[in-house]
């Protein structure tokens, strides 16, 4: 019985994430564009602009090896994988020990890892700018993702999201400075990964500025198509995890009454909503920054998880 | 059959007469296929004897030839330790011996090469089975100088004189840190024997010198910074399978003789002992990475990554002596467990990318990756099998090299346990650094692929590449599938190095082979746990099906057109990012530090037909702060101590006269 | 729930330290100074939390010294030296960002250590206060050694004042008169500071302390 439910929250959660992507970036657009003052592109643009470009036909470059056909799937197949493992509604995934918070950052890893290197198959200076930017932009992401997951797991006990979550969920948490800390760093750490402001401008097309958007530069048609949904369930999932992580109020404990799904469902896309206004609002308050103040943004995110390790070591040690 | 040390040292005694027979077929055109057809069998025979050993848990056996000193013969033993680091050299051996079937017969001077190859293989054979001091020195001396013979195979190059040079100079410090070491562990009447110096008791100030003269001896052959410098000059200057043993195999016999003294004989030493390797392992790591980013000679940047991967074993055994100092032993175990396994991943991908490079060098003649390019057009079988390689090393899921990575940072995560504050505080700084190194590998990798197999061919040499032959070949996709299955059947990996674990830390991590579905769970399900197999087989499921929707219900039209270059048509394959242009932004970030690096920018005034030019100085400071000073001063007292070769007869009486009234002095004092 | 009382300690005094680091991580004027403010509020509640917990009322008197003076007469002042001084609003730093959070680390980490282990028979609610307040402490010393600019300095030095505050209120409050003194002494401190300030600035027409060594014949 537990088997079939949890079978069926896997199926509904991979479902529901490569559903609510599109909107989420639709939905943060929107904002944007209300909180400028324009009216904005409806919140579906996301899939129109998605249908339309499967049907538009690819335009290669002359010497694009397989590896550039190939990149757009496995990117997309990685992190898709990566966002049904984080709990969004319920704990109860089926699959959620086959990777734990450090599987699932390295998955994300290898998704960039063939990015970056179909960036530079097509051999103009534009993917290779990309590519080496968003290289060193990820080098420095993950020593402060890991002090994240370090302080998490030392208050948790655990890496694994679903135990966390039902951790953080009960009640013997308390005030914790740490856990502030550690959620600073994570939502720096994803501003960064995903290629928000003020890290890279997810809106820019102007070459010297851009670091994502350099790097797939020269895909097109069904390709591109792939790695903006890549692009949108990486934000979803990012999203979900400082959810999951820090704020697992409502969400479903494996074993609990069918109808605290649906309260949970809602709940989730209640936080959804409030976070993507919240990083609506923080990119239009914000400017971008220099590429080369990105390290000092990243070690400000490193310096915070292991100040907030250390703080739980004092705290602990009573 | 019983596996037992006497078919090891067969074995051994198999390749030290394939030494000979090199040597006696000297210029027949058959003996490259004799020789490494023979090191095959061998190698897979020595392979198969080992991994049957550690399978069946067998009992240590034990054996004395009479050779050797005439009142102490050598003793040679078979341990699961040993077992383990056997298959591990025999295996890299196999490999080796396969590829060089095929690129063996590039070789110029095939004389310099063949009859040291099995004695290379014999030397690494020998010190993982020897059981005491003498026996284990002299194997160890046999086997870097058979190396080096190996590097100074094309000696008529001047970086490889210098390489051989500064390679041997390093190798006889490194064995004379080991001779005091041992001399230390078997002084006052102990004895020689690996047993007796095992069951004699070890006083803390002792324990503490002879770690600290393995880390010089052994750190140096392994490759831990600051003693690394020979490294990337000596491993590149061997033919590639060569360098391949070398970076691969022998680093890791290195890494056997740290633990067979420090674990094994030592007994555990203190806490501390455990934050100095811990350290140590971690600055390794982060350095070797970005001297490796910072290179663009393939083998060289190959040969810097080794650094950077014998830097992460090394973190890893630090937080086994920690826990194991402070009794949590399955802790320890896990860490210690993590240390081997990398040990075995980095064999695998670190020999699949030196053949790699080497069949690169063997089609094009070039090691220099800005020189290359677009080689995965020319080469498309070794260009997969070089991103296998390259996949694993980034310690990416679902390959072999994220495992033991993992592995690794599940130790770091349980230093909450360890009592002391020093480690409770260091330990996470070091899993960050671990953490940097591997996201900077990831992004040396890129770079390493990216620059040699992608984008335009950068010269005509590298357009006019083909493929290597088909031996060549099946050494590389040998060792990418071994990649591949250690990444998706851990569990397989570690109950195998239960044995081991178990014999020199008295504990085991849970045995992994009654998990579901093959997942890995190091401590508790409810901690954590990965799954391989599944992450693979859900990437898969989830690419075809979005393959299969996409081709099924999108347009699958293609239209092949020239790249997007700003509106400048068919811009010149110089004009793609380079090496050292992809490295420039993590440049910038550490190098000002780490490199003193500076840019001059020399830009010429509107009208004036100069190019502009940018330069960049680096420094080694390893090199230059430590290494050129320590040379000065070899080189000042050389020239001092010279001056006595011209004095007259009556100096030279003196001289004598005046040690002899010295010496008298002395003992009249001391006694 | 029995623990609250040390959670909110834990988590007003651990801000404290955080701010610190932003301090460290500013690099501009203004914000420094704003930062600063922020600094003292928080010192401001945790005194005052003190004061609560522990029940010493004179512990209030602190706490509104704190926030009166620090929080809010000391950064309005140091405002306008600013805006009338012209002041260049870039600080300039003696040591990068990244290193100087670094070493930040570094000191965090040992004041934990050493203060752990040296109070290991005090009330944990202290023993975490006084690591916390060294912490804060060499913190300070850290941005008046890395800043080059007098203003900044000054903001260094008091940040670390803050820290001997929290270090005497977690030890189970300390006389008044001490208090009071403690407070009159920062006064005269920042009195002379500015005055001196003026002086730097009236002599070399810039309050970078750079000027001080080369007149004094002394190189960066």
């Amino acid at each position: 019985m537990v088997v079939i439910s949890d079978m069926l929250v896997q199926l509904g959660q991979m479902t529901l994430v490569l559903l609510l992507a599109p909107l989420l970036t639709g939905v943060v657009r929107k904002i944007k564009a209300r909180l400028l003052r324009r009216k904005g592109p409806s919140v579906f643009q996301p899939y129109r602009d998605l249908l339309r470009l499967l049907r538009k036909e690819v335009v290669l470059a002359e010497n694009a090896s397989w590896l550039f056909r190939v990149t757009p799937y496995v990117t997309f197949a990685a992190i898709w994988v990566a966002a049904a493992l984080v709990p969004t509604f319920a704990t109860g995934l089926q699959f959620s020990w086959s990777a734990d918070l450090i599987a699932i950052v390295a998955l994300l890893g290898s998704a960039r890892f063939f990015l970056a290197l179909a960036g530079m198959d097509v051999g103009t200076s534009f993917g290779g700018i990309g590519s080496s930017r968003e290289v060193m932009i990820a080098a420095l992401a993950e020593p402060a993702m890991m002090l994240m997951v370090f302080c998490v797991a030392l208050i948790a006990g655990s890496t694994q999201l679903s135990t966390v979550a039902t951790f953080m969920a009960s009640s013997q948490v308390g005030l914790r400075v740490s856990l502030g800390m550690a959620m600073i760093a994570l939502i720096m750490v994803a501003l960064a990964e995903n290629a928000r402001i003020p890290v890279d401008n997810p809106a820019t097309h102007l070459e010297l500025t851009m670091v994502h958007e350099a790097m797939i530069l020269e895909y097109s048609g069904r390709h591109l198509a792939m790695i903006e949904f890549g692009a949108f369930l990486k934000l979803l999932l990012y999203i979900s995890l400082i959810i999951c992580v820090f704020f697992p109020w409502q969400i479903t404990i494996v074993g609990a009454a069918p109808l605290s799904y649906v309260v949970s469902v809602g709940a989730y896309l209640f936080k959804l909503a409030l976070a993507g206004f919240l990083l609506a609002l923080f990119e239009t308050a914000t400017a971008k920054m220099r590429v080369f103040r990105v390290p000092e943004f990243l070690g400000a995110a490193l310096m915070l998880g292991l100040l907030g390790t250390l703080l739980r070591f004092v705290s602990e040690s009573f | 059959m019983i596996p037992g040390v006497d078919q090891q040292v067969w074995c051994v005694a198999a390749l030290l007469g394939t030494t000979l027979l090199a040597i006696a077929a000297n210029r027949s055109n058959k003996s490259t296929t004799v020789v490494y057809g023979a090191t095959l069998v061998i190698s897979l025979i020595a392979f198969a004897r080992a991994l049957s050993f550690l399978v069946a848990h067998a009992e240590a056996t034990e054996m004395v030839l009479p050779i050797g000193l005439p009142w102490l013969g050598s003793h040679f033993r078979l341990d699961a330790l040993a077992a383990f680091f056997l298959a591990v050299v025999n295996l890299g051996g196999a490999a080796a011996s396969l590829y060089g079937l095929g690129y063996g017969s590039h070789e110029s001077a095939p004389h310099r090469v063949l009859p040291f190859f099995p004695a290379f293989l014999a030397g690494m054979n020998l010190v993982v089975l020897a059981d005491d001091a003498f026996t284990f020195l002299l194997c160890w001396e046999f086997m870097s100088l058979a190396s080096w013979a190996l590097v100074m195979a094309h000696h008529r190059e001047a970086d490889n004189a210098r390489a051989g040079y500064v390679y041997l100079v390093m190798a006889s410090f490194g064995t004379l840190a080991l001779l005091l070491a041992f001399g230390l562990l078997s002084g006052a009447g102990v004895g020689y024997g690996f047993a007796a110096i095992r069951s004699a008791p070890h006083a803390p100030s002792e324990a503490a010198l002879v770690l600290a003269l393995m880390l010089l001896g052994a750190g140096s052959k392994a490759g831990l910074v600051p003693l690394h410098v020979w490294l990337p000059l000596a491993h590149p200057a061997a033919p590639s399978h060569v360098s391949a043993l070398m970076s691969g195999v022998m680093t890791k016999v290195a890494i056997y003789g740290f633990i067979r003294v420090v674990f094994d004989l030592l007994g555990p030493p203190g806490w501390s002992a455990g934050i100095v390797v811990l350290v140590l392992g971690g600055a390794t790591a982060v350095m070797g990475i970005l001297y490796a980013l910072m290179e663009n000679d393939i083998k060289r940047l190959l040969a810097y990554s080794t650094i950077e991967n014998v830097g992460v074993i090394f973190a890893s055994l630090g937080l086994a002596l920690a826990f194991q100092a402070n009794g949590l032993g399955l802790a320890a175990a896990l860490a210690f467990t993590a240390a081997l396994f990398h040990v075995l991943n980095h064999s695998f991908f670190k020999s699949l990318l030196f053949f790699g490079a080497g069949a690169v060098l063997t089609s094009t003649g070039e090691r220099d990756m800005e020189k290359l390019g677009g080689l995965i057009h020319r080469m498309p079988l070794t260009s997969f099998a070089f991103l296998v390689g390259c996949v694993a090393i980034s310690a990416l899921p679902p390959f072999n090299g994220f495992v033991s990575e993992w592995l690794v940072f599940q130790a770091v995560l349980r230093s909450p346990d360890l009592p002391q504050w020093g480690l409770k505080i260091m330990v996470p700084a070091v899993g960050a650094l671990l953490a940097l190194a591997a996201a900077l590998a990831a992004a040396c990798f890129v770079k390493a692929f990216g620059v040699t197999f992608l984008g335009r061919a950068r010269s005509p040499v590298a357009a006019a590449a083909g493929e290597v032959d088909r031996c060549s070949l099946a050494a590389m996709y040998g060792l990418a599938a071994l990649c591949f299955l250690a990444g998706i059947l851990p569990g397989l990996v570690i109950d195998g190095l239960a044995p081991v674990a178990q014999a020199i830390i008295g504990h085991r991590m849970p045995v992994q082979a009654n998990d579901p579905w093959l997942s890995i769970v190091p401590i508790a399900e409810s901690r954590s746990s990965y799954n391989g197999l599944l992450v693979f087989v859900f990437i898969t499921a989830a690419a075809s099906l979005a393959v299969y929707f996409i081709h099924r219900f999108a347009s699958r039209a293609i239209r092949r057109g020239p790249a997007w270059g700003c509106g400048f048509a068919d811009p010149t394959p110089a004009a793609q990012y380079s090496g050292a242009s992809f490295a420039q932004p993590i440049r910038r970030v550490f190098g000002t530090l780490i490199f003193q690096a500076r840019e001059h920018v020399d830009m010429p005034s509107p009208g004036d037909p100069r190019p502009a030019r940018l330069t960049v100085d680096m420094h080694d400071l390893v090199w230059e702060r430590l290494y050129t000073p320590l040379t000065k001063a070899v080189w000042f007292f050389a020239d001092r101590l010279n001056q006595l070769q011209f004095l007259t007869i009556r100096r030279y009486l003196s001289l004598v006269f005046a040690t002899l009234v010295t010496l008298l002095l002395v003992l009249a004092i001391w006694s | 729930m029995p623990n609250l009382a040390f959670d909110i300690a834990h988590l007003l005094a651990g801000g404290l330290v955080l701010i610190s680091f932003m301090m460290l991580y500013q690099d501009r004027l203004y914000a420094l100074l704003n930062i600063f403010a922020l600094h003292a509020l928080v010192l401001a509640l945790s005194v005052a939390w003190q004061a609560y917990v522990q029940n010493a009322p004179h512990l209030y008197v602190t706490a509104v010294i704190a926030l009166v003076f620090k929080a809010i007469i000391i950064p309005v002042a140091l405002h306008r030296i600013i805006k009338q001084l012209g002041i260049h609003r870039d600080i300039e730093t003696a040591v990068g960002i990244g290193p100087t959070m670094l070493a930040g680390m570094g000191l965090v980490a040992l004041s934990m250590v050493l203060m752990l282990r040296v109070t290991g028979a005090a009330d944990p609610l202290a023993r975490e206060d006084l690591a916390f307040a060294l912490s804060v402490v060499l913190l300070g010393l850290l941005v008046m050694v890395t800043r080059r600019n007098a203003v900044s300095q000054v903001v260094g030095f008091m940040s670390l004042e803050n820290g001997l505050v929290l270090a005497a209120t977690g030890a189970k409050g300390m006389p008044l008169v001490v208090e009071i003194s403690v407070a009159f002494s920062i006064l005269i401190a920042f009195i002379v500071i500015g005055v001196f300030l003026f002086r730097i600035r009236e002599r070399f027409d810039t309050v970078d302390i750079g000027a001080l060594d080369e007149f004094r014949g002394e190189r960066r």
